[in-house]
């Protein structure tokens, strides 16, 4: 591997992203399945790095969800989209920070097909006119979530009190990245590091200890998109995308996956868990399986917060192992146990106790 | 284990790691011709038995070489030997050869019932 | 000849020698002017030609002699950063400040291979087993045996062909034309050098136009075992050792194939050099979509270009072989003649497109 080569590529392929007075949008997926991941992110901007961050409490979901299912037409997403950028015209703020990878390249694409058929742009006016008497601008900065932490990875290197490091070995943590697939495989240019060899988590990763695994399905998607697996039978295609990725990297034994997507890490934590029970298979080290997180998770844990404040306990594939090599500490009996010590039940352990 | 209501799908790829070459070395050791085969579909356009069935000696002749000869016993059987295909390959080869080494050593690599 | 008409040849590769050795020989005053510090130009870093193998140190051979004519000049390291025509007669000044006057220019600078790394996907310059044609036709000029970048021999080598040429993606829509002949050459002479390996050549077409290509090709399955698959490499992903995983679909099998390889060699396409599209720009020579120089007639006017006096020899003017090239080096010192003749006498063809 030639580094020096990938340097280059990262060079052709940059982006501006704001530095403070961030407007954000929340994500249908990852506020239901990784709740505290969200709130990590707030907390991170706010508290460690002293951003402004503002939540329109009337914002809804983008819809791409819809869109991406053939449920919703072209318009009404257009139409969707236009009321989020209102929204945040009528705050008073111009830099829109996306939570979910979708989100993310579906604003994006949006901005794009407006800016090529200025009609169909007119034409959002009119139908947001006329839904809900509002009226928008384009925003004038787009970055996700994972490019606003990639810019303050350094400020959150320097304030972080673990590192992605083994450290009973002193060696960094091997970290495989994933990529959702919205984030640059549309629209490379958008995408800090571009489509094939992006940079954004490596970059975090990296200023943070840890050592990037690059594996030949590094590419591949992890099968989430909408259509293919909404209904229950046609799983097996999602699943087998996943199972296509972790036999891949299976060789290289890397001790965790980071994601910027929240399908992305919904599927890879839980497909390890059906494939575990459909073909007893695992694929991380002595028999277990490998921990999945999200970005802010990992900002998070680097930055020595509660790992169940974090919201780690949700994780299908269990985090410990990652956590004691990091050294990090943690009470095992709060894991299971939510505000003011209320029990909240233990899930039920599976057939290969991941 | 349980049970999903969905399970992993098979792979379609032609995995090339996976190649047992006994076959095809064979059949080229006994009618080297048939490595200046191109593909060009000039004995599929003309074959008897392709043009009423779905039998596709092109493509039989291909999937060989990528050692891919799952249900190729059976697909065989379907080569009415009539010899059309030697008359039209621009390349000369011996077409028809190449068939009969097929069912030949299929048999006694004990290959038939893949 | 004509008497007291000078002419500057721009580019000192196969086709400008040739054109301007020519010109010498029949008796009139040649510049020749290159960028580099050597004569020769591509020719140079080549091993052996096709179809029939031969040596490219005879051509090489042949230049340096003809550099030897009387009446012609020679200056490298040299380049021009303006052109004026006033009349009939050219106004040409260097980068060493140095001025000449000239009656005919002959636009000889050639083209540039297509930077591989500008296809990411086939990981050019960040997998260390990957190289391109160039690469690899230096390496069996100056190797002995062929080992990959990582220094192992290798078992299996995949060659892929139109990198950089019908591509959309690159911006370059047309066919390079002698790769695919190139990617076969090199075949078989891998195969030569190592017989145990195998190689397999991933190609859209076979383009095998030329007197004894096709010939080339059916000897390169039958006598060296090379292996055609018919598919576009997606994507080239480099393995724990160092080996390469491609996918690519096998067209006529319509499946996904996936294989590993030891060796990739990219065949990059031509593209007009940064000198031919400078010089363009100077001269104000119409240029193809293509981005290389137009000539005023795709039959009896191809070395002509719209502006009077101004000759076109050799690659700059579009992907050509080898032979091709000294041809229409040789017609374009033809043209410059009887642009002379036709001056003298008041004739002065121009073509129309």
């Amino acid at each position: 591997m030639i580094l020096d080569g990938k340097k280059a590529i990262w060079s052709d392929y940059q982006k501006k992203i704001a530095d403070d007075d961030f407007y954000y949008v929340r994500s249908c997926v990852r506020q239901n399945f990784f709740p505290g991941a969200e709130t990590t992110f707030l907390r991170i901007m706010r508290e460690v790095l002293g951003k402004n961050v503002f939540e329109h409490p009337c914002h809804t979901s983008c819809s791409g969800i819809g869109y991406h299912s053939d449920l919703l037409p072209l318009e009404t997403t257009m139409t969707v989209v236009a009321r989020q950028f209102a929204l945040m015209n009528e705050s008073g703020y111009k830099n829109i920070v996306p939570s979910c990878i979708t989100s993310f390249g579906l604003y994006t694409e949006i901005i794009e097909t407006w800016h090529h058929f200025p009609e169909t742009k007119e034409k959002t006016r009119k139908l947001l006119k006329e839904a809900t008497g509002r009226a928008f601008e384009i925003p004038e900065n787009l970055a996700h979530a994972s490019d606003v932490i990639y810019h303050f990875r350094k400020e959150i290197a320097e304030k972080s009190k673990f590192k992605l490091v083994d450290k009973n070995t002193g060696k960094p943590l091997k970290v495989v990245e994933h990529i959702g697939c919205h984030y640059s495989k549309m629209f490379p240019h958008k995408g800090i590091g571009g489509a094939e060899f992006p940079f954004v988590l490596t970059g975090m990763v990296e200023d943070w200890g840890g050592e990037i695994v690059d594996y030949p399905e590094r590419r591949h998607c992890c099968g989430f998109g909408f259509r293919q697996y909404l209904v229950s039978a046609n799983r097996g295609y999602s699943m087998t995308s996943s199972r296509k990725k972790f036999e891949s990297m299976q060789p290289y034994e890397p001790d965790m996956i980071i994601t910027n997507c929240p399908g992305c890490p919904m599927f890879l934590d839980k497909w390890q868990y059906t494939l575990s029970e459909l073909e007893g298979k695992v694929y991380g080290k002595e028999g277990k399986g490998i921990p999945v997180f999200t970005f802010e998770e990992v900002a998070g844990l680097v930055l020595g917060f509660d790992p169940w404040d974090i919201g780690l306990q949700v994780h299908q594939i269990s985090c410990e192992p990652v956590l004691d090599k990091m050294g990090i500490v943690y009470n095992p009996a709060t894991k299971y146990k939510g505000l003011k010590g209320k029990d909240l039940g233990i899930p039920k352990p599976t057939t290969m106790n991941l | 284990m349980k049970k999903f209501g969905f399970s992993t799908i098979n792979s379609r790829t032609i995995d090339y790691q996976q190649f047992d070459t006994r076959l095809l070395d064979k059949v080229l050791q006994e009618e080297p011709s048939f490595a200046r085969c191109m593909s060009c579909g000039g004995c599929t356009a003309t074959c008897s038995a392709g043009n009423l069935i779905d039998f596709n000696v092109r493509m039989l002749g291909l999937l060989i070489k990528r050692g891919e000869i799952e249900g190729l016993a059976t697909e065989i059987d379907k080569c009415m030997l009539c010899g059309k295909c030697i008359l039209v390959c621009p390349r000369g080869i011996n077409t028809r050869h190449v068939i009969m080494l097929i069912k030949k050593e299929m048999v006694k690599l004990k290959l038939e019932q893949v | 000849m004509i008497k007291n008409k000078t002419i500057v040849t721009i580019g000192g590769g196969l086709a400008g020698i040739e054109t301007s050795h020519l010109l010498a020989e029949m008796g009139y005053e040649v510049l020749l002017i290159e960028k580099k510090a050597e004569i020769g130009g591509k020719i140079l870093n080549w091993d052996h030609l096709f179809p029939s193998f031969s040596p490219a140190q005879q051509l090489c051979d042949d230049v340096a002699l003809k550099c030897k004519s009387a009446n012609l000049k020679i200056l490298t390291n040299t380049e021009l950063v303006d052109i004026k025509k006033e009349k009939n007669i050219f106004f040409l000044q260097t980068n060493h400040n140095l001025s000449f006057k000239a009656d005919a220019i002959v636009v000889a600078s050639g083209f540039e291979l297509f930077d591989a790394k500008r296809k990411e996907e086939y990981g050019y310059r960040i997998y260390d087993n990957v190289i391109t044609n160039a690469d690899l036709e230096k390496k069996f000029k100056t190797e002995g045996t062929i080992v990959t970048p990582t220094g192992d021999a290798p078992k299996r080598v995949a060659f892929v062909h139109c990198v950089g040429s019908r591509d959309e993606k690159v911006g370059n829509h047309y066919c390079s034309k002698v790769c695919c002949v190139t990617a076969v050459k090199q075949a078989i002479e891998l195969n030569q050098m190592m017989p145990d390996a195998v190689i397999y050549c991933f190609y859209m077409d076979l383009r095998m136009f030329g007197r004894g290509y096709e010939e080339l090709y059916r000897s390169a399955q039958e006598k060296h075992n090379i292996q055609f698959i018919r598919g576009r490499v997606s994507e080239v992903a480099e393995k724990m050792d160092g080996s390469l995983a491609i996918k690519a679909e096998d067209t006529l099998a319509g499946r996904p194939l996936r294989m590993n390889v030891d060796m990739v060699v990219l065949m990059s396409g031509m593209e007009p050099s940064q000198g031919t599209s400078e010089i363009g720009n100077m001269l104000e020579l119409k240029r193809g979509d293509d981005g290389f120089l137009k000539s005023a007639g795709d039959f009896a006017g191809r070395n002509i270009t719209n502006v009077p006096g101004v000759f076109l020899a050799g690659t700059c003017a579009g992907p050509m072989t080898v032979a091709e090239t000294i041809e229409n080096a040789r017609s374009s010192a033809l043209q410059v003649h009887n642009y002379f003749k036709n001056l003298k006498n008041e004739k002065v063809r121009v073509f129309h497109n």
